[in-house]
């Protein structure tokens, strides 16, 4: 008998439970519910934090389960922010605007309101007009769906591109890299209609709503929390059963699939553009807790420390990636932040904003050499999951996979 | 004493017979004395006109000591004599005629003359026929080049002088063709300056097309009825609502000559109906029903009709007047045949200009490609041919250029220092490359992706620390004197000596790459270790080391490439993954494993990055931008590259 979904994957209850747990939490402590422990900026950080969770689950499904390693998923991240920013931007600016048309003698027409919102928003890249890519700014549900639409879009026409001509493997993820990079580039320009370097601010505002920052953070809090439980269970759906077992299928050795006669483009295409949604969901939700988003966000580099915390954390197992984007984020908080103590060697002061990065490098390299399980392959010593003993033979066709499957006991 | 007399006696046959021939410049400048002293730019030019003409000897010396406010007044007398200070209160006396020394008197006797700027320039210019015919050939060049700068017409006549009488070809050469340039600007007749144009035709020099240009500028204008006026030299008849003229543009042009009454903008609307506010509402519309365009028009109109605002042109006064109006481009030169003239030889320049902008263009994309073909060279070998994603290779390239930097500290020479730097940022960066592959790589080589990403570890590991040692700003890597400057082919191609420095060392790197790889022993066994790792071993290749030395070998040609780089750009921490990108791409579009791939990679990259950017000069960023989507693009129709392996070396 066919177990129910639940069952075959006991993660989803447990980290449910936690996330909902650590949710409460957090809203107890914080300054609008509770005991006011936690400080609001702080709060927003644990926010971004789940955001961040949400989008590293996005990449395990891509990379950990697809054997995809995109390093653009970023740039979907931040789409989704851009989206999400334009209508904050409009909206916000739009009320600022009317506010201080009120006072004038005459009620302005609706193209006065227009153009004085362009002048607010496009005054700093010396333009007022508005790019034709504003055209649904003014709309909230439109611009909602283009959170979803506009990363998976693109996400459809370049994988669709990539995966076709078969381009795999290492040359498929610098293909990916110089996506994020064209993108980012692009972005950078005055023209994209987007405020190049300045990118969009004072995102953190809702328009038209008067409460304090105390509350919105926590909203927020809220709303990535739903956002990651949705994700987590949607993604474990997804790699669960017979589908799941076809993408790792292409994972461990994608040329067998295809002889097996399944559309192995088909299923890539699918999960690069579920993915690439959770991440401009993610994104969407990020943005307006960080107050601020830039064309730098969607640098390469943030792509690749995308695939640095899920290795962190463990691919190939859903909480894995979310262990490793929420240690390393907030560790990297802390250390950057400086509030971690120097380290006076008596010769030379180690101080941490500096040397972080060394420490996270070496890290990563050690985590790659001698834990190519992750943070994640501790939760197998419990559960006493290991891969198979081959005593040195061959593991597969595809020798970097872990085929877990066989290391089930 | 004999000189006061001799001055006395000058005097009085001044002014006895002021008509007779002077013979000496002291009587000449005796002779303009009273508009020397009043020093008027109004009046002086006489006084400067009969020295420059007096055929004294003399002369220009007294012009140059006059422009220079050496020229000083004797009080008691009015003579002139040029001076040099001595000490703090006294002069050292010379006269004009002997140029001898008079003797040191104190400041008291003497008035200088302080010539004005106006003054000097009319003096400057006069002095130009004696420097155009001094005899010293660089004082004659100088001339040429500030007459070249700031000729004006009185200054033909005194160059067509000096050119029959200049013995050096070259300096007459010059002559000529400043001869040539004045006379289109200035010249006496339509027919001498259309002769003196045909001389340019096809020429690239600068100088010929700032004397063209501004006889072709043009100044729009309009007219009533429908016909341009016919003593219009005409350039180009405009049609309102067309690309050149906007409308608006038209009929703003209209309201600016007084042709017709101004249009009503929207502000203007808006404030003159703020200011009539009566009771709330505005000609009879409440103020609360204003924010729509219609509701407006309808409250001004009430009020035109009150007669309380100027009434304003409506649309079908607009048109009316835009079409009862002929608007053109006239030049501001009379002669339509001096126009046509210039047109035709500007025509001809610009052909000519397009043609070497592309040669420009095309040896900047070569220095380009030569850039990012060094730059991916050692990935060539690395990723290339042994398969291992390096995304440290740009911290290399970084870690050569701060070699460089660091040498450049120690040794001041610029020359031997980058003789020095070479080797060693090779030895620092093959010292590194083989630490990490015997550290990190070689348990890795089954796991290609994990490679990327633990050298991606390292590399932000070695940013990082960069920026901890050598700081966030950039540090120079100064290159030797004799690799300023430029190769100037003419006014338009030109390449500096680093950029051909640039591309003769990717000409090296490349032959050391294939003497490498298919001479010697080394490269028979990376290529059979590659194909094959265990059947080289059982020939008795060590695989480990063959690695080992591989991938040093290709990190340490990355170290190079950072001296060379670094001394075109800045070095910082970030230098690497500018390049990491862009190295990667070249390496794949070319085709994996294959050096010719590599350098058609680059050259196409380079070419293309440089192609896109003539279209679009200002932007760079955007050139990079569909520089990548072009190479997405590419990708999927070549998906290995140019040159794609085949068969076994291929691999899978």
């Amino acid at each position: 008998m066919r177990q129910s979904f639940i069952l075959r994957n006991p993660s989803i209850l447990i980290f449910l439970a936690c996330l909902a747990a650590f949710t409460v939490i957090v809203t107890l402590l914080s300054h609008a519910y509770g005991t006011a422990f936690i400080s609001t900026s702080f709060v927003k950080t644990l926010g971004k934090t789940l955001c961040l969770c949400l989008v590293a689950i996005a990449m395990d499904l891509v990379w950990g389960y697809c054997g995809i390693l995109s390093l653009g998923h970023f740039a979907f991240f931040g789409l989704g922010g851009y989206m999400v920013g334009m209508w904050l931007m409009y909206a916000r600016t739009e009320l600022i605007v009317a506010g201080s048309m009120a006072n004038a003698a005459i009620p302005p027409t609706p193209q006065e309101v227009r153009d004085a919102i362009g002048t607010q928003i496009f005054g700093v890249v010396g333009s007022s007009e508005f790019p034709p890519i504003w055209m649904f700014a003014h709309s909230f549900w439109a611009q909602m769906a283009l959170v979803v639409l506009i990363p998976g879009a693109l996400a459809l026409v370049f994988g669709w591109l990539a995966f076709r001509s078969r381009v795999t493997g290492v040359y498929l993820s610098i293909l990916t890299q110089a996506m994020t990079l064209a993108l980012s580039l692009y972005l950078f320009q005055n023209e994209s209609g987007l405020r190049g370097n300045n990118g969009l601010s004072g995102l953190q505002n809702l328009p038209g709503v008067s409460a304090s920052q105390d509350y919105i953070s926590v909203w927020f809090l809220w709303a990535s929390a739903v956002a990651l439980g949705l994700g987590y269970v949607l993604a474990a759906w997804v790699v669960s059963g017979k589908f799941g077992s076809v993408v790792r299928g292409i994972r461990d050795d994608e040329a067998r699939v295809r002889f097996l006669g399944y559309s192995v483009e088909g299923y890539k295409l699918f999960v690069f553009t579920l993915t690439a949604i959770i991440a401009g969901i993610a994104g969407a939700l990020y943005y307006p807790q960080a107050g601020i988003i830039n064309p730098g966000e969607v640098a390469p580099i943030a792509s690749i420390y995308l695939a640095v915390w899920v290795a962190i954390g463990g691919r190939g197992r859903l909480y894995g990636a979310v262990i490793g984007a929420a240690l390393v984020s907030l560790v990297s908080t802390w250390f950057t932040g400086g509030q971690v103590p120097s380290v006076n060697l008596g010769f030379y002061r180690i101080d941490w904003v500096d040397w972080w990065l060394v420490l996270l490098g070496l890290t990563f390299v050690l985590v790659t050499l001698f834990a190519p399980k992750g943070i994640g392959g501790l939760f197998d010593l419990v559960t006493e999951r290991f891969a198979p003993n081959r005593h040195g033979a061959n593991y597969g066709p595809d020798q970097g996979s872990l085929l877990e499957k066989e290391g089930r006991k | 004493m004999i000189r006061i007399l001799r001055a006395a006696l000058l005097f009085l046959a001044l002014t006895a017979f002021p008509a007779t021939a002077q013979d000496t410049i002291q009587e000449v400048l005796q002779a303009h004395r009273e508009t020397i002293e009043a020093s008027s730019r109004r009046t002086i030019q006489p006084a400067i006109d009969a020295i420059r003409d007096s055929g004294h000897p003399a002369a220009p010396l007294v012009l140059e000591k006059w422009e220079a406010r050496d020229m000083w007044q004797r009080t008691e007398d009015g003579l002139f004599f040029y001076v040099e200070p001595e000490g703090r209160n006294d002069l050292k006396v010379f006269d004009f005629d002997t140029a001898s020394e008079i003797g040191v008197f104190s400041k008291d006797g003497f008035d200088q003359l302080k010539p004005n700027s106006g003054i000097r320039a009319l003096i400057a210019s006069a002095l130009v026929k004696f420097q155009l015919t001094d005899p010293d050939a660089s004082k004659r060049r100088d001339a040429l080049a500030a007459l070249a700068r700031n000729g004006n017409a009185g200054h033909l006549p005194i160059l067509r002088d000096a050119i029959a009488e200049e013995p050096s070809v070259g300096i007459r050469q010059q002559m000529e063709r400043l001869e040539r340039l004045l006379t289109i600007q200035f010249g006496a007749s339509d027919d001498e300056r259309i002769e003196a144009m045909t001389y340019f035709e096809g020429d690239l020099g600068v100088d010929a097309r700032a004397a063209l240009n501004p006889i072709l500028t043009t100044t729009r204008r309009v007219a009533p009825g429908t016909e341009v006026p016919a003593d219009v030299n005409l350039a180009a008849r405009l049609r309102p609502g067309g690309e050149e003229l906007s409308r608006e543009a038209a009929y703003d042009m209209l309201v600016a000559a007084n042709l017709a009454p101004a249009r009503l903008t929207n502000s203007d609307q808006r404030n003159a109906l703020q200011a009539n506010i009566v009771d709330g509402s505005v000609g009879g519309v409440p103020v609360a029903d204003l924010d729509s365009p219609a509701a407006r028009d309808r409250a001004y109109a009430a009020l035109e009709a009150a007669g309380t605002v100027p009434s304003a042109a409506t649309t079908d006064e607009v048109d009316a007047a835009l079409a009862g109006h002929v608007f053109f481009d006239a030049y501001n030169e009379r002669s339509a045949a001096v126009t046509d003239a210039a047109n035709d030889v500007l025509t001809s320049i610009e052909l000519k200009v397009a043609m070497n902008q592309f040669i420009d263009l095309t040896l900047d994309a070569l220095s380009l490609a030569s850039i990012y073909f060094l730059a991916a060279i050692g990935l060539a070998i690395t990723f290339g041919v042994m398969g291992v994603i390096n995304m440290a290779h740009g911290e290399f390239i970084m870690m050569g250029a701060y070699t460089g930097y660091v040498v450049q500290q120690i040794i001041p020479n610029y020359t031997v220092s980058i003789i020095v730097a070479i080797p060693m940022a090779f030895a620092v960066t093959f010292a590194a490359g083989v630490a990490m592959e015997r550290l990190i790589i070689r348990w890795l080589y089954s796991r290609p992706l994990e490679t990327l990403l633990a050298t991606f570890g390292v590399s932000i590991a070695l940013q990082q620390i960069a920026k901890n040692i050598f700081g966030t700003q950039a540090r120079p890597l100064t290159s030797p004197s004799w690799l300023d400057g430029q190769m100037a082919f003419n006014d338009i191609v030109a390449i500096s000596y680093i950029r051909i420095a640039i591309f003769v060392l990717a000409l090296i790197f490349l032959a050391f790459f294939l003497f490498l790889m298919k001479k010697t022993r080394l490269g028979l066994e990376t290529r059979a270790v590659t194909q094959n790792p265990r059947m080289a071993s059982s020939m008795g290749i060590n695989p480990d080391r063959v690695n080992m030395l591989t991938f040093g070998l290709g990190s340490g040609i990355a170290g190079i490439a950072g001296v060379a780089i670094g001394l075109y750009a800045k070095v910082t921490s970030e230098l690497g993954s500018d390049y990491i990108v862009q190295s990667f791409m070249t390496v794949v579009v070319g085709g994996v494993g294959n050096i010719w791939g590599t350098l058609l990679g680059a050259t196409m990259i380079g070419f293309l990055q440089k192609g896109i950017e003539w279209f679009n000069p200002s932007n760079t960023l955007a050139a990079q931008t569909y520089m990548i989507v072009f190479i997405i693009i590419f990708i999927q129709f070549r998906p290995r590259g140019i040159i794609a392996l085949k068969g076994r070396a291929a691999g899978d």
